[in-house]
């Protein structure tokens, strides 16, 4: 302020506030209570978390009846601990949009303006979403992959003998899965910071969760298998599935791994949130 | 209080603002006037930290926006572009925004009473008509109350009785003492609304002076009168060394003189005069005058004028 040109500002800038509403500064925690309000607000975010849900324990179901009957074309990994919990396929597309869109969403109707011009330091906004969305992914997630292995293993139980959670590795790729699709979702939300525009993220998204690694996997050769294992979706099966594809990185490198492409895609999103104009 | 000083921001090889410096003071309302893409909307951005100066800075009370611990309650804004998720009620979206400021469910009350959308305050805001947005986007600037207002084309969709309540209420606001910064293309509603005037044209300051300033330098006064002995009193004026025009309907007008040494002049000379009037130019005729080349999207209608006006030439 020292270089201000006159001293009738001065005086005016240290006038008592004239507002007669009582506000509060800008926290984290407050950032996180607007994220979170927003996020339970829009009717998409429960209609994907419950189509999430339903898929979850839909496939489990299914596996379960397959499992039970023994039917002739059941692959080694059906007949797995993780093998109820195949649904993931499916739900990590819908965790992986909810991620983009939770971003995304802002940029598309303009919202972010808003959003911004109430917080202006803009960083809080992009560590208020990943928690909110963090915590409410991981909690669901984590528990829905509980129920889809019980539901899934009392289908089996009533005619073959059924995997409890007690049953080796059978822990890890239940938990797995909750947090395999939350670093999904969070790298979706990485993707929304980078991209912004909703059909750019999504199919960015698509492309690095499912059409690379597959790519790589099949038609680059014996190399193309190698570099495909690193991809978030192939490291995190590692972990999450009981029998993952071959090659595969170990359990906790292929997790390490995932987690990493959720860490460095926040670090671009933010190095861009806070570079570029909103 | 907003102060920009040497404000630059380019686009690419594009100057949208170039070199501005500007203070608005609390206590009136300022009006942003200049023709689209003179770089009004643009400015309006980085006073609120949603555009990075090229160089240059702005602040708004002595600070940039950012650095301000509640800046809700420093700046309400309104900008031209959508703000609002299409998903969300105009209350849940008031609730989020307040939330940042912990400011509660009451105020958020108070505001959607205020600007008159209890009825569908449970809407989605996608279903809004363009003038229930405009007064959401209202409701979220007056949120926290704050201490200064800047509003990008508020009566935009508005009806007229929208329109006069949002006249009065910048008044009013402005009258308390707050900093009131306000731009709309309607000359007509800025001359009631506006104390003061910032003319941009091509990103540049125009002008920066108070509105009757503006209105008086633009024209001048011009007396009109009308009198069944036209010619004699145009012949007797201009031995006087005046400016004399006719007009299309047999009236006369005078350039600088006042209306009553035209009554004078008649009188002493026994001529009837059926009507003398001093007209003051208004601010759209001083606007016009201002940036007529100043213009960067200009209609074809226009240009196609001029192009006529060449020829007639």
């Amino acid at each position: 302020m020292s270089s201000h040109p006159s001293n009738y500002a001065m005086t005016l800038t240290e006038a008592p506030r004239r507002t007669r509403v009582h506000s509060e500064p800008v926290t984290l925690t407050r950032a996180v209570n607007s994220e979170w309000i927003k996020f339970r607000t829009l009717r998409s975010s429960w209609a994907i978390l419950g189509a999430g849900i339903l898929a979850m324990l839909f496939f489990a179901a299914i596996v379960g009846l397959q499992v039970r009957h023994l039917k002739p074309d059941l692959q080694p990994a059906d007949i797995s601990p993780s093998g109820t919990l195949q649904g993931y396929y499916l739900v990590q597309l819908l965790i992986g949009a909810l991620g983009v869109i939770f971003v995304s969403g802002e940029y598309g109707t303009g919202m972010i303006r808003s959003t911004m011009t109430a917080v202006p330091k803009r960083v809080p906004v992009l560590w208020a979403k990943l928690l909110v969305f963090v915590a409410i992914i991981a909690i669901s997630m984590i528990l829905v992959s509980f129920a889809a292995f019980f539901v899934g293993q009392a289908v089996i139980s009533s005619t073959r003998p059924a995997f409890s959670l007690g049953s080796p590795g059978a822990l890890r790729v239940v938990v797995g899965t909750g947090l395999y699709l939350t670093l999904l979702g969070t790298i979706g939300a990485g993707l929304g910071w980078i991209v912004r525009n909703t059909a750019g993220s999504l199919v960015s998204f698509v492309t690095l969760a499912l059409v690379l690694p597959v790519l790589f996997g099949d038609a680059l050769g014996h190399w193309g298998k190698h570099v495909g294992e690193f991809f978030p979706t192939a490291a995190g099966a590692a972990f999450s599935n009981s029998v993952p594809e071959q090659p595969s990185l170990s359990p906790w490198v292929g997790l390490s791994v995932m987690a990493a492409w959720a860490v460095i895609t926040l670090v671009v999103g933010y190095w861009a949130l806070r570079r570029r104009d909103v | 209080m907003i102060e920009a000083r040497n404000l630059t921001k380019r686009y690419g090889d594009r100057l949208a603002v170039d070199d501005l410096s500007f203070i608005v003071k609390p206590g009136i309302v300022t009006g942003f006037l200049g023709p689209n893409g003179a770089g009004k909307s643009t400015t309006m951005r980085m006073i609120v930290g949603l555009d990075r100066p090229t160089s240059g800075s702005v602040t708004v009370n002595g600070k940039p926006l950012s650095e301000h611990l509640r800046p809700l309650a420093e700046v309400g804004v309104l900008l031209e572009a959508r703000a609002i998720h299409s998903g969300r009620t105009a209350r849940n979206h008031l609730l989020a925004m307040a939330a940042t400021a912990g400011i509660g469910r009451r105020r958020v009350d108070e505001v959607i009473d205020l600007v008159g959308l209890n009825e569908v305050a449970d809407r989605r805001a996608g279903r809004f008509s363009l003038g229930m947005g405009q007064r959401l986007g209202i409701a979220s600037a007056l949120l926290a109350d704050p201490d200064a207002l800047i509003l990008d084309e508020p009566v935009n969709g508005l009806d007229p009785d929208g329109v006069r309540w949002i006249r009065n209420l910048l008044r009013d606001l402005a009258a308390e003492g707050r900093t009131v910064f306000l731009s709309s293309h309607l000359m007509s509603e800025m001359a009631l609304t506006a104390d003061h005037v910032i003319v941009v044209g091509r990103g540049r300051l125009l002008r920066d002076q108070s509105m009757a300033d503006f209105i008086a330098d633009a024209g001048g006064n011009v007396v009109r009168v009308r009198s069944p002995q036209a010619r004699r009193l145009a012949s007797i004026l201009r031995s006087r060394g005046l400016d004399v025009r006719d007009v299309a309907d047999g009236a006369l007008e005078i350039d600088g003189v006042s209306s009553d040494e035209i009554g004078l002049a008649a009188a002493t000379e026994h001529l009837t005069v059926l009507e003398l009037a001093a007209k003051s130019a208004s601010l759209e005729e001083a606007y016009m005058a201002l940036t007529d080349d100043q213009v960067e999207y200009r209609s074809i209608s226009r240009i196609n004028e001029d192009e006529t006006d060449k020829v007639a030439a």
